[in-house]
């Protein structure tokens, strides 16, 4: 008897078609995971003759010369850390004050307007910006702010120098207003996720808005914009063209940050169509490789970061 | 007392720094847009700018057709491999989407939108030019479908979860299989949202140089056959704007401009549409 009540209960007994459509798309959706590792995987061994004969010297070596054959990828390293971390030191402050902004209760008007122009900076192309920084921002830095801070800041390291419209401090520019809408929207994104009770609670205890916003609505979203800080230096360490045009393309370690420098992205972009022989290309493949390993693994950390961060549970 | 007040100020200080460093991040979009216009507007306004095919420096009457062609070809074909993929995929993500493989696709496509665009060039070149032999505009197609795919992927799960499970649960009690509930009932729902995503992904690769540097490479001339090598906005934008020549460096201005131009469109269009499919959406 036990056993027909429960064959009555469950209809599910009647065994269910498969669900192909959900194979289907299931499959599918293998895409994106196995174009990122497909990526990888051919580029390492493009790498290849590179890797084998450079090995670890690769990274610190500082000559690159196609005549005898020999490269290292130093001067491409430092110029691409350090226009990424001056881009973020600049875009910074302001990439957080719009977040503010645009996280803040109220003020539609301004918010619509705001957000707009924020999402339009992000879709300019990288060529255009690259176009306007070559022909407007560096002869305007140069006469503006690379001469002055020449003349005025010489005896601190790094500042000195004879000022170029290219350098390494135009790319920085460029790069700053490039990452700032990545900054801002996920900023603002998590910023939002801070629960609204702690901001009211604040708000009843008496405190300004600048106290409640500096000593608890972003002490509360450190974790994840730290996580949009580290997303935007990951746009920042991958942008190509519009640094190749302004950077100047020198391969070396200059003295200063208005002399002009190389970065990994960039000699791909002017030397690889013309590079002939394995070791040549394969240089320039190992810089892909690198280049691509770094700012997946700055993504990855940043996405956790951020996902955490508006996973909290709200108070 | 006099804390109080100074508190208020240094609340109402801060404030305008925030306006104030928020309308800084404003002045660089004002300055692109204007100087683009100014001096791309002298080349668009002539017709051969856009029926003619470019021209050596010093030889009047050069445009940019072959790479309008050019990124039309290019970006067709990208959008052929990756909208279909990107929407099934998206489709996948919102339906099915609970699991733990489902968590590694968004991730991999999260990923995947901050890979180096030169990376996905290198990528390409290895995969199609390599063993082709020879430069093409379908090469140019691989690596930008790849840079396509994610955009296409998030846009989509993102319009498709937006449509109310009563729709999707009216046509399951109808007794319509999953796969006619979820492509003839739920996606054209979604469908100005699926658009807009694909819009915005054929947007961006119409924009990119980094993926087609070396494996469109470019091309003076006026061609169609996709197996060629071809030219491209962004390409001509790079090259030209770097020659010493005072025509070729116009010309580069003006393709900046139609990119721009084109660009905007798109998106003040797509913003719109996805504010009317999110009241839409509501009101379901």
């Amino acid at each position: 008897l036990a056993a027909a009540v429960d064959s009555a209960r469950r209809p599910a007994s009647i065994p269910r078609p498969p669900d192909r459509y959900r194979t289907f798309t299931a499959v599918v959706s293998w895409a994106a995971p196995a174009a990122l590792i497909l990526i990888v995987v051919v580029l390492f061994q493009q790498a290849w003759p590179s890797v084998t004969r450079f090995g670890l010297g690769f990274f610190i070596g500082t000559e690159w010369n196609q005549v005898t054959n020999h490269f290292g990828a130093a001067p491409f390293i430092f110029g691409t850390l350090v226009t990424s971390a001056l881009a973020l030191a600049l875009a910074l402050p302001v990439g957080i004050a719009v977040a503010v902004l645009l996280a803040e209760p109220g003020a539609q008007g301004i918010r619509g307007v705001l957000g707009t122009g924020i999402e339009l900076l992000a879709a300019i192309p990288s060529v255009v910006y690259g176009i306007w920084a070559l022909y407007v921002l560096a002869p305007w830095t140069l006469l503006h702010i690379e001469t002055p801070a020449t003349d005025h800041l010489a005896s601190i390291p790094f500042l000195g120098g004879i000022p170029r419209q290219t350098s390494l401090f135009t790319a920085a520019l460029v790069l700053a207003v490039m990452i700032l809408p990545t900054l801002s929207a996920v900023s603002r994104d998590v910023i939002r996720a801070v629960p609204r009770g702690l901001r009211e609670s604040t708000f009843a205890l008496g405190a300004t808005w600048w106290e409640t916003t500096w000593k608890v609505v972003l002490p509360a979203a450190r974790a994840g914009l730290f996580g949009a800080t580290v997303l935007a230096l990951g746009r920042a360490l991958a942008e190509t063209v519009a640094v190749a045009m302004v950077i100047g393309n020198r391969p070396e370690i200059p003295g200063s940050i208005f002399s002009p420098g190389y970065t990994l992205a960039a000699v791909i972009a002017n030397e690889f169509a013309e590079a002939t022989g394995d070791v040549y290309q394969g240089a320039l493949v190992e810089l892909g490789l690198v280049l691509i390993l770094v700012t997946l693994t700055v993504n990855v950390l940043a996405l956790l970061l951020v996902r955490s961060a508006q996973a909290r549970p709200s108070v | 007392m006099r804390r109080n007040l100074w508190r208020r100020f240094s609340s109402t200080f801060a404030m305008g720094v925030v306006y104030a460093f928020t309308a800084l991040a404003l002045v660089p979009l004002g300055l692109v847009l204007w100087f683009t216009a100014v001096k791309g507007l002298p080349s668009v306004t002539h017709l051969d700018f856009f029926v003619n095919a470019q021209r050596p420096s010093g030889i009047p009457g050069g445009g940019v057709a072959n790479a309008i062609v050019g990124t039309a070809i290019v970006v067709s074909l990208a959008s052929l491999a990756a909208i279909p993929i990107g929407v099934l995929s998206g489709i996948y993500l919102a339906e099915y989407g609970a699991g733990r493989w489902a968590s590694w696709v968004r991730l991999a496509s999260d990923v995947l939108v901050g890979a180096p665009s030169i990376a996905l060039g290198l990528f390409a070149f290895a995969l199609v030019v390599v063993p082709q032999h020879h430069y093409s505009a379908i090469a140019a197609s691989v690596a930008l479908s790849v840079l396509m795919l994610p955009v296409v992927i998030r846009t989509t799960e993102g319009a498709v979860g937006l449509i109310p499970n009563g729709l999707r649960e009216s046509g399951l009690a109808l007794g319509l299989p999953r796969w006619r509930v979820s492509l003839q009932l739920i996606l054209p729902a979604a469908a100005p949202g699926v658009i807009t995503g694909a819009l915005l992904a054929i947007a961006r690769a119409a924009g990119e140089t980094a993926p087609v540097l070396f494996t469109a490479l470019g091309n003076q001339n006026l061609v169609f056959d996709p197996t060629r090598a071809m030219s491209t906005l962004p390409l001509v934008v790079f090259r030209d704007a770097l020659t010493p020549y005072k025509d070729l460096q116009q010309e580069a201005w003006g393709a900046a401009l139609l990119l721009m131009a084109m660009v905007l469109v798109i998106n003040l269009g797509s913003r719109w549409v996805l504010r009317r499919q999110i009241r839409l959406a509501r009101q379901l």
